[in-house]
């Protein structure tokens, strides 16, 4: 079947590629609702580094999307059923002790890859999860909080067995999906926000407190902790988490930083802290992000995070989306429609 | 009920390629023919209850086959004898259209040529959703160059202003019933001069909206098209 690829062909410009896709063994879904990610606007900015840019360039942009089920060569879905898309490519190495998106080969729809930003996309049925009940606008951030989910699941795998607190260190959409995960998955536990905006701080309601990072209270401390600041933030929130978290303590890095980040390690090792990377995430995340979102409890928070745009119908509506979410302290969604 | 007509009555001896039509020719690295890249976006628009190709009566049956080979659900794709020109074949497959679901005032018909296979799943919903709220629509592109009119051949007539001409495209979407009537009252005149069906709705004052199209969404007539529309998908340009 013919396809339109909206790929970014270099920062800021949107070319279409024609493809005559195979599909004969895919699920074929139409996307639905997207949602922008910090890392699409860097790719969409330039500001990546430039080697990386001209490698992975020209891309379709975005991994986070709803769609439908138009045709299934696989009959393992109906058309017309609502789906969430997995980005993740599985490698071909089927190691059981590493999880999908560690895995060696993996690779990623939207990192040398096209994305979704396409008029349709043909994926195996196993990169495909169900929904029902959910609007689509929230199911558009499905993959972002399978991020969350991810990262919230390895810490408690990994870490010991007291968790009576939690302390998420970051204000953005990263550490309000984590922070929601949190009292899903520990509902007793205590969970304290550091950040530092006030409106985005403001929006942790269900939080047990919320501290201006110059300003936490010196007898504080936490069980475990997770770092979602990125960015030139996450030396201040990794070293703060350092201070504040008690001994042998887990700490879960999820922010995605350009430059290479400075670390008290004398403290890391004094304390027996364990650190644990977490990126992307694998298809029970999907599926557990799924079920999250069918909550209306967790939809009601989760709108909170979510502005509309209107919807994309030309590649001006593209560049217009992009822009609408440079001034958007959280998550941009919309309707693609091209 | 909403139905898409894929107009396919040539006989294709303008492309000199080979013995087929121009819309049996394998197009793209997959080498499907025209016909069946164009029949598979409009599989894939759910709105549309039954698609029916339109093909020239000589070739029903290699059509036929076609669906066949394809693995393409009949129950849903019906392949109609096309009629001498193109209005004459898209009221062909109204009437078996209307044989076979019956008439009604809200059938609405997406018709489109089967040599376009760049046409896209927002083209047709956009058809749909306009030709239900205004009767009928075109699918148009803006005009890129300066139209010129000249009534002899030899000398500029006028210019119009580029800024409101459009290069029409398709689909081309109407409700049905409306279609079929405003085509009866035509004389036989407004017949001879018709190039497309919307012109019968211009020529009885009645509405027709723009629908946006595609400058990739060309109408593939010619060897160089052909060649275009290869290289456009990386598909083999031959000689």
């Amino acid at each position: 079947m013919i396809n339109y690829i909206y790929q970014l062909v270099r920062p800021g410009y949107i070319s279409v590629k024609y493809e005559d896709v195979k599909i004969e063994n895919d699920v074929v879904i139409r996307p639905t609702y997207m949602a922008i990610c910090q890392a699409d606007q860097r790719y969409y900015r330039g500001l990546r580094d430039i080697s990386k840019l001209k490698s992975k360039l020209p891309m379709a942009l975005i991994h986070e999307s709803a769609g439908e089920v138009v045709c299934d060569f696989t009959n393992s879905f109906s058309c017309g059923q609502k789906v969430i898309m997995i980005p993740n490519v599985k490698s071909k190495i089927n190691d059981k002790e590493i999880y999908e998106n560690y895995q060696k080969g993996s690779s990623f729809l939207s990192s040398g890859k096209d994305g979704f930003m396409r008029e349709f996309v043909n994926l195996a049925p196993d990169r495909v999860v169900p929904i029902n009940n959910i609007p689509e606008q929230f199911a558009a951030i499905s993959e972002f909080i399978s991020v969350g989910v991810h990262g919230v699941n390895r810490l408690k795998k990994f870490s010991h067995g007291n968790k009576k607190s939690f302390g998420v260190w970051g204000d953005g959409s990263l550490a309000y999906v984590v922070s929601c995960i949190i009292k899903q998955i520990f509902p007793e536990s205590k969970l304290y926000v550091i950040g530092r905006d006030n409106f985005k701080l403001s929006q942790f309601l269900f939080a047990d407190g919320t501290y201006f990072s110059e300003n936490i209270p010196e007898d504080f401390s936490v069980d475990h902790a997770f770092e979602c600041a990125g960015g030139e933030g996450s030396y201040y929130a990794i070293n703060d988490i350092i201070k504040y978290i008690n001994p042998q303590g887990t700490a879960v890095l999820m922010g995605v930083s350009e430059h290479k980040i400075a670390i008290n390690t004398r403290d890391v090792l004094e304390k027996g802290i364990t650190l644990i990377g977490s990126s992307r995430s694998g298809r029970e995340d999907f599926e557990k992000a799924a079920e999250f979102l069918g909550k209306s409890e967790f939809q009601k928070r989760i709108s909170r995070i979510i502005y509309e745009d209107s919807p994309v119908k030309t590649i001006g509506d593209i560049h217009r989306v992009f822009e609408t979410d440079l001034k958007n302290p959280f998550k941009t969604v919309f309707k693609w429609d091209l | 009920m909403i139905f898409g007509a894929i107009v396919a009555g040539g006989v294709g001896n303008r492309m000199n390629l080979s013995g087929l039509p121009k819309q049996f020719l394998p197009l793209g690295d997959s080498e499907k023919p025209i016909i069946i890249h164009t029949l598979e976006k409009f599989l894939i628009c759910k709105k549309l209850d039954f698609i029916y190709l339109g093909v020239h009566k000589d070739w029903v049956g290699y059509a036929e086959e076609l669906l066949d080979k394809y693995s393409i659900d009949k129950k849903r794709v019906f392949v109609t004898p096309g009629g001498a020109d193109r209005n004459l074949t898209i009221l062909n497959i109204i009437d078996a259209i209307e044989k076979n679901h019956g008439k009604s005032d809200e059938h609405i018909i997406v018709t489109h040529d089967a040599v376009r296979p760049f046409v896209t799943l927002r083209m047709i919903n956009e058809n749909i959703e306009a030709a239900e709220k205004f009767g009928a629509c075109d699918t148009v592109i803006g005009a890129i160059d300066t139209i010129i009119e000249s009534k002899d051949g030899e000398l500029i007539s006028s210019i119009p202003n580029r800024s409101t001409m459009y290069q029409g495209q398709t689909p081309q979407s109407f409700k049905m019933s409306a279609l079929k009537n405003l085509y009866g009252d035509l004389s036989d005149e407004e017949k001879s001069v018709l190039t497309d069906a919307c012109r019968i709705f211009i020529f009885r004052n009645k509405p027709v909206k723009l629908v946006k199209g595609d400058t990739f969404n060309i109408k593939i007539t010619t060897v160089s098209d052909y060649k275009i529309a290869q290289a456009i998908l990386g598909g083999n340009l031959g000689d």
